[in-house]
């Protein structure tokens, strides 16, 4: 019998990059500079600290840092009540502990009031294997339903530092996906993020991926391994699921003979369920696969075990599109 | 078989031999993986020990039965020593231990209430204590004598829930409950990030009656679970004050504590080190 399959564990890199370079904590990194020139930034955790990354920003600013222990509630009011004070609050958990333990106090204390409470949520989706009570496969259609809450499901490291520049300049609450550990680096230095603007990472007219978050490199792998076999792929990536960029998505989908979504999240409710809602308002009338994680509870097991069974590897993409033609 | 019915004198050193099968057997499951939460484990393993081979009402041919006793293991992170209890009781085979934190293993690094023996899904912090409270109101209502004990970590006493739970059982009167505190002082971010003292005092303000002890003394626990059987209209707190990697020096002595990986030759040494300490005290 051969050795079982490990466990990834708490604090180890779970992005599981594809073989690219990478780098450490992009995001406590990013909240680090930021902070040497905004001194209205602080930071919080509800004791995982060491796990979302944000230890750059700790061992710089000891003073601007609250760790309110395991408490996402007391979390979530307590940057709500920064906010007020005229503060920028950055604060970090689990998107599971985010989004289902502290909703009413995102939903009200911060959103209703349209504060500036930047809530990073790490272990988007499916990047752990500690089964369901830690893998936030629904956190995007949660948030969703928020009024006024900016969202975002960045793709690496590169767009990591630059969403948390921009969340940070945003006025208003934001909720944001965070790959740790060492997180790939997949987009060109010449990458600019916007809120809000979708982006096209490669035309092609065969098929059209709509991505976001980890799935936009496993949607470039794809359309390499593709285009090898003569089909042309495209990529549009949407980092910001909140406020949609229903134009740049219309339009992309215009152009393309196959639609095709791909999110680290369950398929209804996220980033396919927008852009069926975008199609049909929009009057594109395209047909869309989904690639995406099933309505259901994961078990716990090893990250790359986990991702292969439930769909969401690059090879997923690959065989998904090669039945569609 | 119903074990234990009711509870009779506790023979200290048997007990304290279990304990020591339950962290012989949590080695062999951090052997496994490489890694896991057995600083948390070894801490808890005398309370494990003393509730399943002393306390606890319960048959382990037949984990369902309505009339036994629950233990609700609330922080699911310490399901390695809910694994090695289960397994020197009987529920779990000793052989599967080595699956622990594998692929399709029921032996999961955080508990889910598929696996025989498990009573709830732990791995959310803060559940346990407030789903114990219903366990304990829904068996006196339908007029059941068996009781409800669960575990809880001093993290878990940041959550508010816990505190809801805490103070509705008094309110409920449930003296056929009882919450094992640990605190072991550690959380992820390392020692406890936010004071949680006077911890008795705080749960006797709920209104429940405490017992303050060594979580490593086999004497004070069975002493203090002796003392929680009384029916007095009150629940019973026993705030367990353990020492994360309790009997195997080298873990004793990590400071990752929190989560615990060393490569396999090094485990090997430390198991070495810990039947050689086993068999010194014999
Ligand atoms: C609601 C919730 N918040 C956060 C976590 C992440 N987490 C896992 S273990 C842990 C530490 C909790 O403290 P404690 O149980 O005392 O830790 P230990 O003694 O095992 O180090 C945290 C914050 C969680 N599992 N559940
Ligand atoms: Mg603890």
């Amino acid at each position: 019998m051969s050795a079982p399959a490990r466990t990834l564990a708490m604090g180890q890199d779970e992005a599981v990059a594809g073989g690219r370079p990478s780098v450490e904590a992009p995001f406590g990194r990013a909240l680090a500079k930021l902070g040497q020139t905004r001194p209205d930034i602080v930071g919080l955790t509800a004791d995982l600290g060491k796990y979302t990354d944000i230890h750059p920003f700790r061992d710089a600013f000891p003073d601007r840092f609250f760790n309110v222990g395991m408490a996402e509630q007391n979390l979530v009011a307590v940057a709500a009540g920064l906010a007020r004070t005229g503060l920028v609050p950055f604060a970090t958990t689990y998107g599971v502990f985010a989004t289902r333990r502290a909703f009413d106090f995102v939903a009200i204390a911060c959103a209703h009031s349209n504060l500036n409470v930047k809530i990073i949520a790490g272990l988007p989706g499916l990047t752990t294997g500690y089964g369901g009570t830690h893998q936030a496969i629904e956190d995007l259609a949660l948030m969703r339903m928020i009024p006024g809450l900016t969202i975002i499901d960045p793709c690496d490291a590169t767009e990591i530092e630059a969403a948390t520049a921009a969340i940070a300049d945003h006025q208003g609450p934001v909720y944001m996906r965070l790959l740790r550990g060492g997180v790939p680096v997949v987009l060109d230095p010449s990458y600019t993020f916007e809120i809000g603007k979708a982006v096209t990472l490669r035309d092609g007219k065969d098929v059209g991926i709509v991505s976001t978050g980890l799935m936009t490199e496993r949607a470039l792998d794809a359309a390499d391994i593709l285009a090898k076999r003569g089909v042309a792929v495209a990529v549009l990536h949407v980092p910001t699921i909140k406020p949609f960029d229903v134009e740049a998505v219309a339009s992309f989908c215009a152009g393309v003979d196959h639609v095709l979504t791909a999110e680290n999240h369950v398929v209804v409710g996220g980033l396919g369920s927008l852009v069926v809602e975008t199609l049909f308002d929009s009057g594109v009338g395209k047909k869309v696969t989904r690639v995406g994680l099933p309505d259901r509870y994961i078990e716990c097991g090893s990250v790359p075990t986990l991702q292969a069974r439930y769909g969401i590897t690059t090879e997923a993409i690959v065989a998904k599109i090669g039945a569609l033609q | 078989m119903l074990r234990n019915s009711p509870p009779g004198d506790a023979d200290i050193g048997t007990l304290e031999g279990r304990a020591t099968n339950l962290r012989r057997h949590m080695l062999t499951m951090a052997r496994g993986q490489g890694a896991g939460y057995i600083g948390q484990g070894l801490g808890i393993a005398d309370t494990l020990a003393a509730l399943y081979f002393h306390e606890l009402r319960y048959d382990p041919s037949d984990v369902t039965w309505a009339e036994r006793d629950r233990f609700l293991l609330s922080t699911g992170h310490y399901s390695i020593a809910l694994w090695a209890a289960l397994a020197e009781a009987g529920i779990l085979p000793v052989n599967e231990l080595s699956t622990y934190g594998a692929d399709d293993s029921r032996l999961e690094m955080s508990t889910l209430d598929t696996t025989p023996g498990v009573e709830l899904i732990g791995g959310s912090l803060g559940h346990g204590l407030g789903q114990a409270v219903g366990q304990a109101l829904g068996l006196r209502l339908q007029k059941s004598v068996a009781r409800v004990f669960v575990e809880l970590s001093d993290g878990e006493m940041q959550e508010g829930s816990t505190w809801e739970a805490a103070m509705s059982a008094s309110h409920f009167k449930l003296d056929g409950l009882v919450a094992l505190v640990d605190c072991n002082g550690i959380q992820a971010d390392g020692p406890v990030v936010l004071d949680m003292e006077p911890v008795a005092d705080k749960w006797r303000a709920f209104g429940w009656d405490v017992s303050e002890i060594d979580g490593n003394d086999m004497n004070a626990i069975v002493g203090a679970l002796m003392l929680a059987r009384s029916q007095n209209g009150k629940p019973t707190a026993i705030i367990l004050r353990t020492l994360p990697g309790k009997g195997v020096a080298r873990i004793e002595a990590s400071e990752k504590a929190h989560f615990f990986r060393v490569d396999v030759k090094e485990w090997d040494g430390i198991i070495a080190d810990f039947e050689q300490s086993v068999g010194a005290k014999q």
